[in-house]
């Protein structure tokens, strides 16, 4: 583990870089990390957040300092080779892509000079790995988009964004869980409830976890209705 | 038990506790009370555990009936309270007779106040917090603000009422603060020398699109050139409670309780722990301004601040 790099974010946090990019190995240890720190939690840490390549540790600033939180680690660190993880879930989800359910299919469509069809066929070609949730419950960053479709963000972001919209970033898309604030390129709209709460409390579902596989089906306006209904 | 009837909700009002961590993989933020040490002091006040659900309260507070009467405190801004007419006092236990109705008015000098009664507000936990993610809808009291109509339950006590205050004394300190001490955020090299200078030599003003998830602000712009040796669009990574993030357009956000957990913008500074609980009283049109400290002095900050809350002294008959 030699190209690992630890960076303070806030006074109760710091951040386990597994390198600067999006690559399968980074992944994998940060998946690798992850379920360690689960299975062998550290009492002073109180939350964890994974990402493409980095692991942000939140911990009680009152026992611990980034120091000494580093140096646990790294005894972690040493047990990541070779550790198994799980096989993943393959799920496929249903997209009815352009008009008002993807206001930016056009706009993408043209900053990279193809058809709106093209745009469609690619983000719906591709397989895309569950590489962690976040920005809000159910939120899965799905990767990777095919190079022909990588898209820079919006510069202003939106102020809400209708649950269930299916956008574009950079390398990465994704599906709104609810109506939220959000920057990225949105390209059609999923029925899919992607977050259920269990008032009971103890297990939500997310219909999406981490390192699972997703593909985007493309439907009809009327096909996306009916799934909505039922 | 007893009942609390809402009969106006005010602006934004919502069950509170001091959230709930540990679900950052599923991308669930804390939530949890804006000002926490506000709900932490009321609850001293009243006997209950620090992190027991209270109403939040938001710029305009809202009317509540107790038809078997309750033991309360307001804590934090004060939003010019009466009880049956009576003014009442903030930092104070007070003892609320059956079908006693309390009201709310517009805020006086912050962003919130915590309605905080004894025996806490008894909502089922969703992930072990009785907190409210409004965003999300989850939490909470139906996972929403409180509405007209609404009838909430208190959980049990011991029935006992001690009037108890904030001593006069000493907890200055733990007054809210409009220049926020900040350490730097992991993308601060990210700015440019000019950038950074201008962060912490200017004022910024909190805007009105400013909630619980983020501090919108307004002030000088910070989108000058990314230095040599740096991408310009960043990897998304996880965020932390207060992280300063500055999108394309130049203008800082500063993640608030609701947060989201991930995030692809650059971030120049993170308000510190301590800071955190000032947040949640700024208003919109509120002035700021950062200050840069050391983790050291970060840490010094919070271990001073959580040594006060604990004082024996604080709380005085």
């Amino acid at each position: 583990m030699s190209d690992v790099r630890f960076q303070p974010a806030s006074d109760q946090s710091l951040l386990v870089y597994f390198g600067e990019h999006i690559t399968v190995e980074a992944h994998q240890h940060v998946l690798q990390l992850l379920r360690l720190l689960e299975s062998e939690p550290i009492g002073s840490i109180r939350n964890l957040h994974p990402a493409y390549c980095s692991l942000l540790i939140k911990f009680d600033a009152l026992k611990l300092g980034h120091d000494d939180l580093e140096a646990i680690l790294r005894l972690y660190l040493e047990r990541l080779e070779g550790l198994c993880l799980p096989e993943p879930q393959q799920i496929e989800i249903p997209v009815c892509y352009g008009g008002e359910h993807g206001p930016d299919l056009n706009e993408v469509a043209a900053m990279h000079g193809v058809t709106p069809a093209r745009v469609i066929e690619l983000h719906a070609s591709a397989t895309y790995e569950v590489y962690f949730l976040g920005f809000v419950p159910g939120f899965a960053y799905l990767g990777e988009l095919p190079a022909a479709l990588v898209t820079p963000r919006l510069t202003t972001p939106r102020r809400t964004v209708p649950p269930g919209s299916v956008g574009i970033a950079g390398s990465q898309t994704g599906v709104y869980p609810f109506a939220t604030p959000g920057g990225w390129r949105l390209l059609g709209r999923t029925p899919l409830q992607m977050f259920r709460p269990d008032r009971g409390g103890t297990s939500p579902k997310s219909l999406l976890s981490i390192g699972d596989r997703v593909r985007f089906q493309p439907v009809s306006g009327e096909r996306l209705a009916a799934l909505e209904k039922a | 038990m007893t009942e609390i009837h809402v009969q106006l909700p005010g602006l934004l009002t919502t069950v509170q506790d001091l959230g709930r961590e540990g679900f950052g993989p599923m991308g669930v933020s804390p939530s949890g009370a804006a000002d926490p040490i506000s709900l932490r002091l009321g609850n001293r006040l009243l006997g209950n555990a620090d992190g027991s659900a209270a109403l939040e309260m938001t710029l305009l507070g809202g009317t509540f009936l107790f038809p078997q009467g309750a033991v309360v405190a307001l804590t934090g801004s004060d939003f010019a309270a009466t009880l049956d007419g009576v003014p009442l006092e903030l930092w104070t236990s007070v003892e609320v007779s059956p079908g006693q109705t309390l009201r709310l008015r517009h805020t006086r000098s912050g962003a919130r106040c915590y309605l905080c009664v004894q025996g806490g507000i008894a909502v089922e936990p969703f992930l072990g917090s009785a907190s409210t993610h409004i965003l999300s809808g989850l939490g909470g009291f139906e996972g929403r603000a409180l509405r007209k109509g609404d009838v909430l339950n208190t959980g049990p006590t011991a029935g006992s009422f001690r009037k108890l205050k904030l001593a006069q004394q000493g907890w200055g300190p733990l007054a809210p603060r409009q220049i926020l001490r900040v350490t730097p955020g992991p993308q601060a090299h990210w700015f440019p020398e000019s950038s950074q200078q201008m962060f912490y030599r200017s004022r910024y003003r909190v805007t009105e699109e400013s909630n619980r998830m983020g501090l919108r602000l307004v002030g000088p712009h910070l989108n000058g050139p990314i230095p040599t040796g740096f991408a310009a669009e960043m990897v998304t990574e996880g965020v932390s409670l207060g992280a300063i993030q500055v999108p394309h357009g130049g203008l800082p956000i500063i993640l608030f309780v609701e947060q989201q957990t991930t995030g692809g913008y650059r971030k120049i500074a993170n308000v510190i722990f301590a800071d955190l609980p000032s947040l949640g009283q700024l208003r919109p049109r509120d002035e700021i301004r950062f200050e840069l400290v050391g983790w050291e002095e970060a840490r010094r900050l919070l271990l001073e601040q959580e040594t006060l809350l604990a004082a024996k002294e604080l709380i005085v008959e």
